[in-house]
Parts: C-alpha cells; sequence; structure tokens
C-alpha cells in the first residue's frame, strides 16, 4: 500500500482521539454496447420481464458464451482513460456462487488475469487541490439478473433482462481518506467514462454504482478491518455511508469491541448501514479459468487504433483550457465537466475573447441551464448565438449591461441577439451630436453639482454619466458620455 | 491433500446437494480417491510450461455487437418450476 501523509483535515474526533478513515472502491460501470458480453440479447434499459434474455443467459445446458467485440474494445478505452496498462493477453474465469439472478450458478469474471492492470486517476478536490488515486485493475464481466421482492407475499419475481450484461469492475487501491475524496473519484470515475463514451455513467439507473471499503485506524497507524458497503447508487449516498459507517466502527472500537470483516448495506431511508450475513457463505466463489472461453488475446495494432480513437480526456482538456484560454483553475475545472459543456465553449470561444466567452458560458448560460432544468446538449441558446452576443459587446453595438437584458430575452424567445437588438431598439448610440444633446439637457438641469465638480468633487461625474445614461435608456456608449461630460464641465 | 468431514459437508452445501449425515464420511473416501487420482499429474515437472486453461489450437471467437436474440420471454421461462407474467418466480429471497 502506497503511503499517504495524513492530511489533519480528515481526521475525525473521537472520544479517545483521532481516527483516520481510509478505503477503498470499486466502481461498476454498465457497458455501452448493443449487445450483452457473451450473448446476441440486447441490452436496452427498461424492456418487458425477460425479454431481452437468450438461452446463454438463462443458463440453459449446451449454450456456449462468445465474447462481444465491442465490449473488449469499451473495457479498452476505459484503461486507456483511467491511464492503465492494457493486457493483451487476458483469462475469464467462473466466479461461482448460488443465487436466483444467477442462473449458470457462476458469474463470468477475470480473476489473476484482468483486461487492464494498473492505472492512476487524478481527483479534484473543493479546496482547488489534486489527488492521485491508484487504480489497480479493471476486468470485464457479467451483470446479474433482477429480483423483485415486492410482487408477491411469499414468491420472488426474477427479471433476466440485465443478466449477462457487460460490466467493468475498477478496482482502486486504498487511497482515499475521507467521504469527500471518495466522491470526487466516483465523479472523475464517471467523467472518464463518459468522455471515451463506454458508460453512460447514469447512477440512478444503475449503470454506475460503488462499493466501498471502509476501515478506520488511527492516524498513520496499523490498518483497521474493513467492511464493505454494496451498491451505493449517488454521490450523496456515498457520502452519507461512508460517514455514518466510519462513526459506527469509531464507536464500536472506542467501546474496546472489535471490527467483524462483513459485507453492509446502506439504507438511504434510515440513514445507516446494516449487516447483510446472509451472503457470507456465497463468498466462497472458487474461481477458475471458464473452460467454455479461450484466453483473450488482442493484437498490439488493435489496441493502438483504439488508442488513436480517443478524444482529448478532461486532464488534458483542462490543461489546454488553462494554457491556451487562460482560463483559471475553476473556470477550466467547470467546463471540462462534461464534453457538451467543453464543445459548447469552444465553440463560443472561438475567434472570441476565450475568458470573456468563460464568463458567459459558466455564469449565465450555466444558470439559465440550472435554472431551467435543460441538459446542455440540447439548450435552445445556441452556441452561435451566445458567440453573437459576444460579438455585439467587443464591437460596441451593446454594453455589457444590455446584454445581460439582451440574454434574458434570449432564454424566453431563444431568438438571435441581432434580431432582439434590432426588435427593442438596443443599439448603443454612439453618435456624439445625440450624445451631446442628452449631456447638455442633464448640465442645464442641474447648475448646482457642475459648480460641485468644478469646485473639485470629480467623483460627482459618476452621477452625471448615470443621469446620462438613464435618459439614454442605458443605450449611450459610457465611454463616450465620460468624453462630452469630461470636455463640457472640466473642459478637458 | 485429504479431505474431512466437515469440508465434504461444505463443499455438498455450496453445491446445493443435499448428503445425509451417514454418507459424509464414504463420499469424503471417494472424493479423496479422485483428488489422488488427478494428484499423479504432480509427478510431472510443469516449471518450464506456462499456464493454460486449453490445449486447443484455436483462439478465442469474437461476436460482432449485434442483437441477435430475445423476445422469446416465453420460451426463456418455458422450463422453470413457476412464472408469472414471464417473471421466474421462486421462493422469497431478502436480504
Amino acid at each position: 500500500m502506497r503511503d499517504i501523509p495524513t492530511n489533519p483535515d480528515n481526521l475525525i474526533a473521537g472520544e479517545t482521539g483521532d481516527w483516520e478513515i481510509v478505503m477503498g472502491l470499486e466502481i461498476h460501470a454498465q457497458v455501452s454496447s448493443n449487445a450483452k458480453l457473451f450473448s446476441g440479447a440486447s441490452t436496452e434499459f427498461g424492456a418487458d420481464p425477460n425479454s431481452q434474455v437468450s438461452f446463454v443467459d438463462a443458463g440453459l445446458p449446451g449454450m456456449l458464451p462468445t465474447i462481444n467485440e465491442r465490449c473488449v474494445e469499451q473495457a479498452v478505452r476505459t484503461g486507456m482513460g483511467l491511464n492503465a496498462e492494457i493486457n493483451l493477453y487476458s483469462v475469464f474465469d467462473r466466479k461461482n456462487y448460488f443465487y436466483p439472478d444467477l442462473p449458470q450458478g457462476y458469474q463470468i469474471s477475470q480473476f489473476k488475469q484482468p483486461i487492464v492492470g494498473r492505472g492512476t486517476v487524478t481527483i479534484e478536490l473543493s479546496d482547488g487541490s489534486t489527488k492521485e488515486i491508484g487504480v489497480e485493475r479493471l476486468h470485464l464481466e457479467q451483470d446479474a439478473g433482477k429480483s423483485l421482492h415486492d410482487q408477491h407475499p411469499s414468491q420472488t419475481y426474477v427479471d433476466l433482462n440485465r443478466c449477462g450484461v457487460a460490466l467493468m469492475e475498477i478496482v482502486s487501491d486504498p487511497d482515499m481518506r475521507s467521504a469527500e475524496e471518495a466522491s470526487a473519484y466516483v465523479e472523475k470515475v464517471q467523467r472518464i467514462v463518459r468522455y471515451v463514451g463506454s458508460c453512460d455513467g447514469v447512477m440512478a439507473e444503475g449503470s454506475l454504482r460503488a462499493d466501498v471499503n471502509v476501515s478506520v485506524r488511527r492516524p498513520g497507524g496499523e490498518l483497521g478491518t474493513r467492511c464493505e458497503i454494496k451498491n451505493v447508487n449517488s454521490m450523496r449516498f456515498i457520502r452519507q455511508a461512508i460517514e455514518h459507517e466510519a462513526r459506527r466502527q469509531i464507536e464500536i472500537l472506542e467501546d474496546g469491541g472489535k471490527i467483524d470483516q462483513e459485507t453492509r448495506l446502506y439504507d438511504p431511508n434510515k440513514g445507516v448501514t446494516r449487516s447483510m450475513r446472509s451472503k457470507e457463505e456465497a463468498h466462497d466463489y472458487r474461481y477458475f479459468p471458464d473452460p467454455d472461453l479461450l484466453p483473450l488475446e488482442m493484437e498490439q495494432e488493435w489496441v493502438d487504433a483504439i488508442r488513436a480513437s480517443l478524444p482529448e480526456l478532461p486532464d488534458a482538456k483542462k490543461a489546454r483550457f488553462m494554457a491556451d484560454f487562460g482560463l483559471s483553475e475553476y473556470d477550466a475545472r467547470t467546463l471540462v465537466s462534461d464534453r457538451d459543456s467543453a464543445d459548447y465553449y469552444e465553440a463560443v470561444a472561438s475567434g472570441r475573447d476565450p475568458k470573456l466567452s468563460a464568463n458567459w458560458v459558466t455564469t449565465d448560460l450555466f444558470g439559465y441551464l440550472n435554472r431551467t432544468g435543460i441538459n446542455i446538449a440540447e439548450s435552445p441558446i445556441k452556441a452561435a448565438q451566445l458567440g453573437q452576443l459576444i460579438d455585439r459587446i467587443i464591437d460596441k453595438t451593446i454594453s455589457g449591461r444590455i446584454a445581460k437584458e439582451v440574454f434574458e430575452v434570449m432564454c424566453e424567445t431563444h431568438q438571435d441577439p441581432d434580431a432582439i437588438i434590432a426588435e427593442k431598439g438596443l443599439k448603443q448610440v454612439t453618435d456624439e451630436g445625440a450624445i451631446t444633446a442628452v449631456v447638455d439637457q442633464v448640465i442645464a438641469e442641474n447648475p448646482d453639482k457642475v459648480a460641485d465638480v468644478q469646485g473639485g468633487k470629480e467623483k460627482l461625474l459618476g452621477w452625471f454619466t448615470g443621469q446620462v445614461m438613464k435618459l439614454s435608456g442605458g443605450k449611450a456608449n459610457p465611454q463616450a458620455v465620460n468624453k462630452i461630460l469630461r470636455e463640457k464641465i472640466l473642459g478637458d | 491433500m485429504s479431505l474431512d468431514k466437515d469440508t465434504v459437508r461444505r463443499v455438498a452445501r455450496l453445491a446445493r446437494i443435499e448428503v445425509a449425515e451417514d454418507r459424509l464420511e464414504a463420499l469424503g473416501q471417494e472424493l479423496n480417491q479422485i483428488i489422488g487420482f488427478v494428484e499423479q499429474l504432480d509427478e510431472v515437472d510443469t516449471s518450464s510450461v506456462a499456464p493454460m486453461t486449453s490445449v486447443a489450437k484455436q483462439k478465442l471467437r469474437w461476436r460482432a455487437d449485434e442483437v441477435t436474440s430475445g423476445g422469446q420471454a416465453e420460451k426463456v421461462t418455458a422450463n422453470a418450476p413457476a412464472s408469472d407474467m414471464n417473471f421466474f418466480v421462486v421462493p422469497k429471497v431478502v436480504e
């Protein structure tokens, strides 16, 4: 285990002193593919019960598994996203356990020789710092079916549609020390699989789920006994489950008790974890190489071609946004949070001021999208329209303040900014004659204030500017107004 | 290697095979004979041979990512001891 210096901010105060949480995560990510890992049945979500089950998935005798090329490719893409070694030679094993949603009586998985080896994920924390989390491995395996316990008082209903769908199990090193680090890690893995397109990452549908191994110890001391919390299916629950589980373990240890190594389930309604003792016996998995499947061998050229087809990954994109566009770490981090946002931003920033573009995208556009719950890919305000609005600020057709007004109208009507500016007569007045007329009017109406400015109260000029802007309906160019005011009052 | 009675009981349990208590002794002896037979392989020096999972001179066959099966819920559940609305129905298993 890698030696990670203790961060005092992560310590939890107990009755008898401080404690440190040590965590490793297993993430199960459902592979995006049309068909299952070893059969030709569909993977689509939400179909009628058992309508997407081949005889292979149902574990019927005489049926042989055949591996889906796309699933292999997706595992390789993900491995590359995790900066991991790709193993050209890997082996499928049988993991034996007995459960109604697993008709074969075993899950086809990879044990000793996984398709992807060691990698690294860089997580980003709220204080702006980053941390490296080691990835031990990624392997391909089959998902199980779904049991429904609420259909009948004494019986369980089993739907095998999910049975045999390809999963990538991503196993981290025990490198995480706080609930924030754990959820930042899941977020980063989610971002990576979405960037490479290997998993949709939707936790609510179970496409991405995490098992968290939690133990506590004295800061930097001997590792404690760990408990595995199963299937925590939202970022919020991950944080809650970890905090609750760490507290539970600390209480036991401080009372002089000892932790039993066990599997626990998080109950989001009660906010507690509880033991799943019934699964204990099932842990005698008796792995052995699956005799139905030869080793999985990949050609180096094939793997190289996959690497060449990878999109720019979030870390590289963030670094480029900071270097090429001069964006702050915070803005760059926000913009690369998903590919659609990054693409949108690049379209807006193309040929325009990158920082001004970033402000409009992260503040005004994201604000509007959040308010309305619209996904950026479906944004009714297109990148070209936001770009046009920024162009009108730059070419001084409108001021920044009027631009905010135009944007509000764009949110309502989805019109082009030019159309709104023309329709509402918002074009900035730069014509000196028109501005001078308004300036003369304000000066004539306020002789005492003019005298004050001339007497040295130059700050009052701002008041004059405000009056002129008001009378012009905000359309006068503020720089031109200032210049004319100074000429008229101070003789500059 | 030799199996004791507890191990035989556990193996039977894991395989979901019901074995009467008075049969465990005899079954253990049979299993030990099988293990002894296989252990003869230990006499061969395999230190220079990479572990292999198959002796077949062929490569793993791959399939294209196409939906070629499904839409046969009645057939899939046809042999189930119990089914309802195309679900398999089993005695209640709740965590």
